[in-house]
């Protein structure tokens, strides 16, 4: 079994050089940043990544109105100013938001529920970009039906901008034990499976063989805590997005960085809980949060894609 | 062609133990290539996990995390006193930047005095992979490069061994124990980089059962955690 062979899905461009990238990132922090200056505190405290967006969730929750891809001079200002890769959101279905962010050289893409949907029917077709895509989801179907649409990588969905870690949680225990769930299944029971999940076979067949996604798999959705980021990293997510865990933690930037450079550390020290008490006892802020385990369905950003 | 000597005698005839700096990256992919030759890693997170290894990798990824997480537990020193002592190390692309001399962010480990510049290449659009001929082997190498760095040519140094170039520039070099790729063998199947290290390390063949050698993984912590 070559759990590290990539496996080229049908038909998308740049595949190795995507998956590539997507597996260099894991056992990192990919941090959420609206400017400049927290871009820098990102990379400063080990963000393997920043993730370029108009406004963090939890303002984007608050604030209401329609979210779209960062504004291009945001984004340029962003990429001058850190030598990590920058990453950057566009809508669901928003092709051309996703054509001017790789024409930026964005070096990853969100096709994100963070943001206003802008078409009902379709995801982006993915497969012919050079730019590689990460997309959110809340099961194994969801994330095969990405993955076959060319997405290099994917998150769970979670529920962003609230700090509440519950969904995330759920998001990934399910695709895994959706996993394990395949794995011991026969060749008809493949079939229903498909079927039933409304997945490609052929990315059915390869998961039950090999046990896991064909891309890496990280968490995302109201992860605020170097606790909550160990807990995913335990739980199977190979590296963690935080959004606005760490820039609504506290208003004073020195706090923000401790915040985050406690959850860099967190998720690489993510089985050994002596040194997560080492490196949790500079924190003492975290975002206020908002418990979403009653929130009705409409009222989630998860719900937003299929 | 390239000689190897061995690096250290084998102590007490046990099983040689290659680390794998695993602070953040690829560590998981070379684990895997280990395995696969039949060697057993060890995941290196702090400087008490350098005792009694052969050798050690230092994996793709991002060199500014890497750089900052080795400070803050004490294996950024660590490891300068463990090349100095004579430890082999084998570095793939970010790990090769760590490795080597530059200007620019991350503080490097400078193990092996060539210039090696992030980015070099661009941004992940410009990512790129090529089949190569390199000189230790027959065949060419399928080699993927990630936003890569370029080492800088050593000319004709003779400390420095360039033993494979893309274009002008050098992807695989060589310098006494130290063993820099500007690409990442770890993501494909090939095992002839990993056994040249082996090699550097005196280690001439694992043949431990690869079952024996599994360590914990994410996946069995997946299992575990149910």
């Amino acid at each position: 079994m070559n759990e590290e062979n990539i496996d080229a899905v049908e038909g998308v461009s740049n595949w190795e050089e995507k998956v590539g990238l997507a597996k260099m990132l894991v056992g990192g922090v990919i941090m959420d940043v609206p400017n400049a200056e927290q871009a820098r505190i990102a990379e400063e405290a080990g963000a393997v990544a920043v993730m370029a967006l108009e406004r963090v969730p939890s303002d984007i929750r608050k604030d209401g109105g329609i979210a779209r891809m960062a504004p291009v001079s945001k984004i340029r200002e962003i990429q001058q100013c850190v030598s990590i890769p920058v990453m950057a959101k566009s809508r669901i279905g928003h092709f051309m938001e996703a054509e001017i962010l790789e024409a930026l050289s964005a070096d990853f893409i969100d096709e994100s529920e963070v943001l206003t949907p802008a078409d009902e029917a379709a995801h982006i077709d993915k497969t012919p970009f050079k730019a590689p895509f990460v997309c959110g989801a809340r099961n194994l179907g969801e994330a095969l039906r990405r993955i076959s649409e060319g997405a290099a990588l994917i998150r769970t969905k979670g529920e962003a901008g609230t700090g509440d870690i519950i969904h995330a949680v759920r998001h990934m225990k399910l695709i895994n034990s959706e996993i394990e769930e395949l794995s011991g299944t026969g060749e008809w029971g493949l079939w229903s499976y498909a079927d039933k999940h409304n997945a490609p076979k052929d990315l059915i067949r390869q998961v039950a063989a090999e046990g896991r996604l064909p891309v890496p798999n990280f968490a995302a959705g109201g992860i605020a805590t170097p606790a909550d980021a160990a807990m995913m990293m335990r739980l199977g997510a190979e590296a963690v997005f935080v959004g606005s865990g760490i820039f609504k933690a506290s208003p004073d930037p020195q706090k923000q960085a401790s915040v985050a450079r406690a959850i860099v550390r967190a998720v690489t020290h993510f089985d050994d809980p002596a040194e997560l008490v080492n490196i949790c006892q500079n924190v003492d802020v975290a975002m206020r949060g908002e418990d979403m385990a009653d929130t009705p369905e409409e009222q989630l950003l998860q719900s937003r894609g299929w | 062609m390239v000689s190897f000597e061995s690096s250290r005698e084998l102590k007490d005839g046990g099983e040689p133990v290659i680390g794998v700096l695993a602070l953040q990256g690829s560590f998981p992919l070379h684990l895997a290539s280990l395995r696969r030759c039949g060697i057993r890693g060890r995941r290196v997170r702090k400087p008490g996990d350098l005792a009694g290894i052969r050798g050690l990798i230092i994996p793709g990824g991002e060199s500014t995390t890497m750089e900052n997480l080795a400070r803050r537990c004490g294996l950024f020193e660590a490891l300068r006193e463990a090349a100095g002592a004579g430890l082999p190390i084998f570095g793939t692309c970010a790990g090769a930047i760590l490795m080597g001399r530059g200007a620019e962010r991350p503080d490097r480990l400078e193990l092996v005095d060539v210039e090696v510049r992030r980015n070099a290449y661009g941004r992940q659009v410009d990512s790129f992979s090529a089949d190569l001929f390199l000189a230790p082997f027959d065949r060419p190498f399928h080699s993927v490069f990630i936003r890569a760095p370029i080492i800088e040519n050593p000319g004709t140094r003779l400390d420095c061994e360039v033993l494979g170039k893309h274009g002008e520039n050098p992807v695989l070099l060589r310098s006494g124990r130290m063993l820099l790729a500007t690409f990442h063998p770890e993501l494909t199947d090939d095992l002839r980089v990993h056994r040249l290290f082996l090699r550097i390390c005196g280690i001439e063949e694992g043949n431990a059962p690869a079952e024996a050698l599994e360590e914990t993984s994410n996946r069995q912590l997946r299992k575990n955690s149910y």
